[in-house]
This record gives structure tokens, sequence and C-alpha cells, in this order.
């Protein structure tokens, strides 16, 4: 369990005085997780968005993909695309593939790093996009399933952004959709995923990485006025984090919210 | 040699005339060419190219146990399921679209065992297409290895590569009956050009035993034979032609037009609602109920249709 002691408690002033959403907050770190001159295979939604506000604020020489075959589009602020299978995800792309091809590029080893939003994560970095209950010859809810993630999380170093809630962030997903470390350990490696793996988890609280050894889930920093409890009460499983190595994320800057909120003037996606 | 079943592959195409002829017909007609029971693999991905006329028609048409197999599943998985013509889907990803959730018509024909989704990583849809257009049996690839979709798959088998020793997933070749794509320009012989993503169609097309072209227009062999680099589906490889503008309606067609979004709203709205009543009405209004594709279209508005090709050109405005 955490020792809350080791941390700063949580601070009501710093969050009456927030001035986004925690969606604006989550595209926000998630953008500066990424790196100048990598390649990016970008879900629809917050991952579009954040690669996107990086490209704009820091890294010009980001190259977007997406799963419907382009690669290096141009993305028109307030004209997001719905999908990443449309002809509006292709606007003044440098090139456009056939979707099998795409994904080839990722089994080839020319995509850096894959970045998607999740629905359910475990504490080894497996993702659920496919049934909810224990039995999926009989599931309570069946889920629209895989698409393209299975691929990009066996093939890239992932990085992921989602909300932190109890049901999202679960000791085992009910079924591995898109393979994270497994059960742990060597176990990715070992089941014939050789490359890639689980780099980054994004949420409203914080940024999470993954233990070199066991590969369970590790808290690398909290957000400004999160407290440690706050993040284990808000996680369906035991984090891990180094006592005293916690970082605190600095809040997002009026300038990166002035341009998040050019890119979706609609709050399609902020909120 | 009889039991071969490469060769058995190969007899099926075959039969086919390959000539150089004109195979322009109408929807009723080309509907024709799909036998109850068939495999139909179908063109675009999500909300693009999905050649929904055609599944308009075959719904029209009371086809029979079909079963269908598309990279992603958007709306028409919910019209092939509710209307009853389709109990089986292979797809990586089914529900209208992400801005609309989970389809409630997905989820009610599943969870109650009345049709099945079986569900295929986007990388292995491809790869099963391209082994069947290939002429091969399978083909080896990286991802769905160590999760549960593939232990859910036990068509797929995992091999240590005899060259190198790792690991491999083996996926099987799809090579459907008939394959239906929609482009948006083709000759009357079925030269077929496609602009912007060509999603796993041509690989698709060769896979399939026959395909069914619907297109925005039939362009002259003329006009063909200035661009043959643009000729992304061959005559040899197509059976039926039917020009049908707005053919993909409420989807996309690029550079034509983009998805008719006031309608797919209304549409996911009502149907995510009653998943059943809402869907029956929806089908018997706009599925059955009009005279022509053409009254489809007058059904969804004229508003509606000028939006959505206001919107479809934008690729092409600086």
């Amino acid at each position: 369990m955490i020792n809350t002691s080791a941390v700063a408690t949580h601070d009501e002033s710093a969050q009456a005085a927030k001035n986004y959403t925690e969606a604006e907050m989550l595209t926000v770190m998630s953008s500066r997780v990424l790196e100048d001159g990598k390649v990016v295979f970008a879900g629809v939604g917050i991952p579009l968005l954040a690669a996107t506000l990086a490209q704009m604020q820091r890294c010009p020489g980001l190259t977007i993909l997406f799963e419907g075959g382009v690669i290096g589009p141009f993305i028109e602020p307030g004209k997001l695309p719905p999908s990443t299978n449309e002809q509006r995800c292709t606007k003044r792309a440098n090139m456009v593939v056939s979707s099998t091809d795409v994904l080839l590029l990722l089994q080839r080893g020319h995509v850096d790093i894959g970045f998607m939003s999740g629905a359910q994560i475990d504490k080894y970095g497996n993702l659920n996009s496919s049934f909810l209950g224990d039995d999926p010859s009989n599931p309570k809810v069946r889920l629209p399933g895989t698409g393209g993630g299975n691929d990009i999380s066996s093939l890239t170093n992932m990085i992921v952004a989602m909300k932190h809630e109890p049901r999202r962030f679960v000791e085992k997903v009910d079924f591995i959709t898109s393979p994270g470390f497994l059960s742990g350990g060597t176990s990715r490696y070992d089941s014939g995923l050789r490359a890639g793996g689980m780099f980054r988890v994004i949420t409203n609280l914080g940024i999470f990485g993954f233990d070199d050894a066991t590969r369970a889930m590790k808290v690398l920093a909290l957000h400004e006025g999160v407290s440690l409890e706050e993040v284990q009460d808000n996680t369906g499983f035991d984090l891990l984090y180094d006592e005293g190595g916690i970082d605190v994320t600095k809040a997002p800057t009026e300038q990166e919210l002035q341009a998040l909120r050019e890119l979706d003037p609609d709050r399609r996606y902020i909120g | 040699m009889q039991d071969s079943p490469y060769l058995n592959l190969r007899q099926r195409l075959s039969k086919r005339d390959r000539s150089l002829r004109e195979k322009v017909m109408t929807l009723e007609e080309a509907s024709a060419l799909v036998h109850d029971g068939s495999h139909v693999g179908v063109g675009g991905s999500t909300l693009s190219r999905t050649p929904m006329a055609m599944i308009w028609q075959l719904i029209r048409d009371n086809k029979k146990d079909l079963s269908v197999y598309r990279s992603i599943v958007s709306s028409e998985g919910d019209w092939l399921f509710a209307s009853g013509i389709c109990k089986h889907i292979e797809t990586s990803w089914f529900s209208q679209g992400i801005v609309w959730g989970i389809s409630k018509v997905m989820r009610h024909y599943v969870e109650t065992k009345k049709a099945s989704f079986q569900e295929w990583s986007h990388l292995g849809m491809g790869m099963r297409f391209r082994a069947g257009a290939m002429g091969v049996p399978f083909m080896p690839m990286r991802s769905m290895i160590g999760s549960d979709v593939v232990s859910l798959r036990p068509e797929t088998k995992t091999i240590d590569c005899p060259f190198t020793n790792e690991p491999l997933l083996l996926v099987p070749a799809l090579n459907p009956d008939v394959a239906l794509i929609h482009v948006q320009r083709c000759d009357a012989y079925g030269n077929a050009q496609i602009d912007g993503l060509p999603f796993m169609d041509i690989e698709l097309a060769m896979a399939a035993d026959s395909v069914i072209l619907t297109t925005e227009r039939i362009v002259s062999n003329d006009q063909i034979r200035r661009a043959p680099d643009q000729t992304k589906i061959g005559f040899f490889n197509v059976d039926a032609v039917v020009e049908v503008p707005f053919g993909c309606a409420p989807h996309e067609c690029t550079n034509v037009y983009e998805p008719f979004l006031s309608h797919m709203d209304y549409y996911t709205g009502s149907v995510n609602k009653d998943p059943v009543g809402a869907m029956n009405e929806y089908i018997d209004q706009y599925i059955r109920g009009p005279e022509s594709w053409n009254e489809y279209l007058a059904l969804l508005g004229l508003e509606e249709v000028l939006d959505a090709a206001k919107r479809g050109r934008s690729l092409l405005n600086d």
C-alpha cells in the first residue's frame, strides 16, 4: 500500500484556481510526453489533439500517422476528423497507403510511438476494448473491439491517455484486447511479442510508467494538487512508486491552453 | 488433384468470363449475383466508401445467411444484423463511429446471440485479405500474439519461424465469394480508379471470386487508358458495374461527399435508444420503403445531400 505521509497533501487552493477541464489537462500532459523528430501513430480524440498540440508548440518535426493509412497529415484547427479512417484525415498529407500497409510500417519498425485512448487498463498495462464480464462467449457488454489497438500495442512503445477511475484501473482486465506486459516480468517477450511495450499512461491525476523488472504500473509524477492517496483511491490495484521519487507536473500554461482551444473550438474533445 | 484446395481456388476464378466486355447493370441485377449463404467482403472502412446502396439492395431482396468480412464495420453492420440477412460478421471494430459510442444494435444482436461478431485485429483482417489476394493459404504476422484476441481465434496458428526460430502468428486467407466495392469512377468494363484512402479494397478485390463495383460515375475506357497507372482494380477482376451516385450515403466517398452527419446523428440517436423497434422502423422506412436509391436520398433530404457534397469537396480547396 501507499505511504501517504511521504507526499504532499491535497492542495485545495490549487484545485480551486484551475482554469482548465480534465480533458484539457490530459491533452496537455500527453502532448508533453511526445518528442520532436519521432513518428507517432495516433488514435482519434485526445491522442490526435495532443500530437497536433505537440507539433505546434515544441515538435515541428513530429510525424503523425493514422490507422486509415495516412502519413504526415495537416490537421486544420476546428476541423478535427471524427475517425482516423475518413477523408478529413488525409488533408494535405504527405502520403496515403492502404490500411494494411500503414500497420506494416509498425511491424517493420518505422514508427516509434503508438498513442491511444483507453477504456480499461490493468496493473501490467493490458487494455480491454472487447468484452465486459468474465466470459467472452457470454459477455455482459460487447464492446466495439480492437480496431488497430492490438496491432499498435503489439508493435510500438505505447502511450495511453485515459480518465483515472477505479472501474477503469483494474487489477486484471476482463479480456486482453491490446497487450501491455501481459502477466508482468518477461511474459510479454516470452509470448512472442518481441518489440514495444507500454511506455506511459497519462491520466487526469498523473503520469505513470512501468517497473523495469516486474513491469507493474508505477507512479512517475502527479499533477499539481493531486495526492498519492487520491491516485491510489482511484486505482483498483496497488501502485508502485519510489519514495521521494515522484515529480509534480507543471500546470498547463496559458499558451498551451490557448492553442488547444483553437484546435477544438467546439470543445468536442476538451470538454 | 481434385482435392487440392489451391486448384479449387483457381478453378472458381477460371469460370469467370474475363474478357474486356461491358458489364453495366442495375442494383437489382447485381444483387442477383449474390447468393444465399455467400461469404461477402465489403470494401471501404468505417464511414468511408461503404457500398451502402448495394447492401441496401441485398436487404430489399431478402438475402439469407450471408457472412460478412470488412476491415472496420460501421452502421451497415446494424443494417445487416437487424434486417436478418446476415448473422455473422468478422471485423476488427464494430460500432457506428467513435463519436456515437457503442452501437446498441450490435450489442443487442451479439449479447442475445442472435448474431456473431468475430474479432480479428485490423492488421489480422488485412493479412487475411492479402493472403487471399496472393493465392497462398496464410500470412505470417507479429501482432495478436499473446493477447486474448488470439485465444478466441482457433483458426490461427502460432509457429516458430523456420528461419529465425522466433514466434510468428499465421492467419488464414480470406477468399470471399463476392466483394462489394464502391469507387469514385470506373469504365463499363470495370476498370476502377479510387481517390483517397484505398483501405483493403485492392486486395479484397483480388482475393474474392467475384467483384461487384458500384461507382459514383461511369467514365469512358479512353479516359481510363489515358492514365492506366490510376487503375486500381482491373476489368478482368470485375463482374458487375452499377452506377449509383451517392452510393455510400449516409457514409462518405472521398472528394465527392463527407458523411451525412445530421442523418447519422438522427439514426444513431434513435437506434441506440431503441435497438429493436427503432431499427425495424428505420429498415421499413428507409430501406424497404423507397421505390429506388434516389428516393432513399430524397428521404435523407436535399439539404443534407448538398451539405455532404459541399464538405466532400473540401480537400480540393486550398
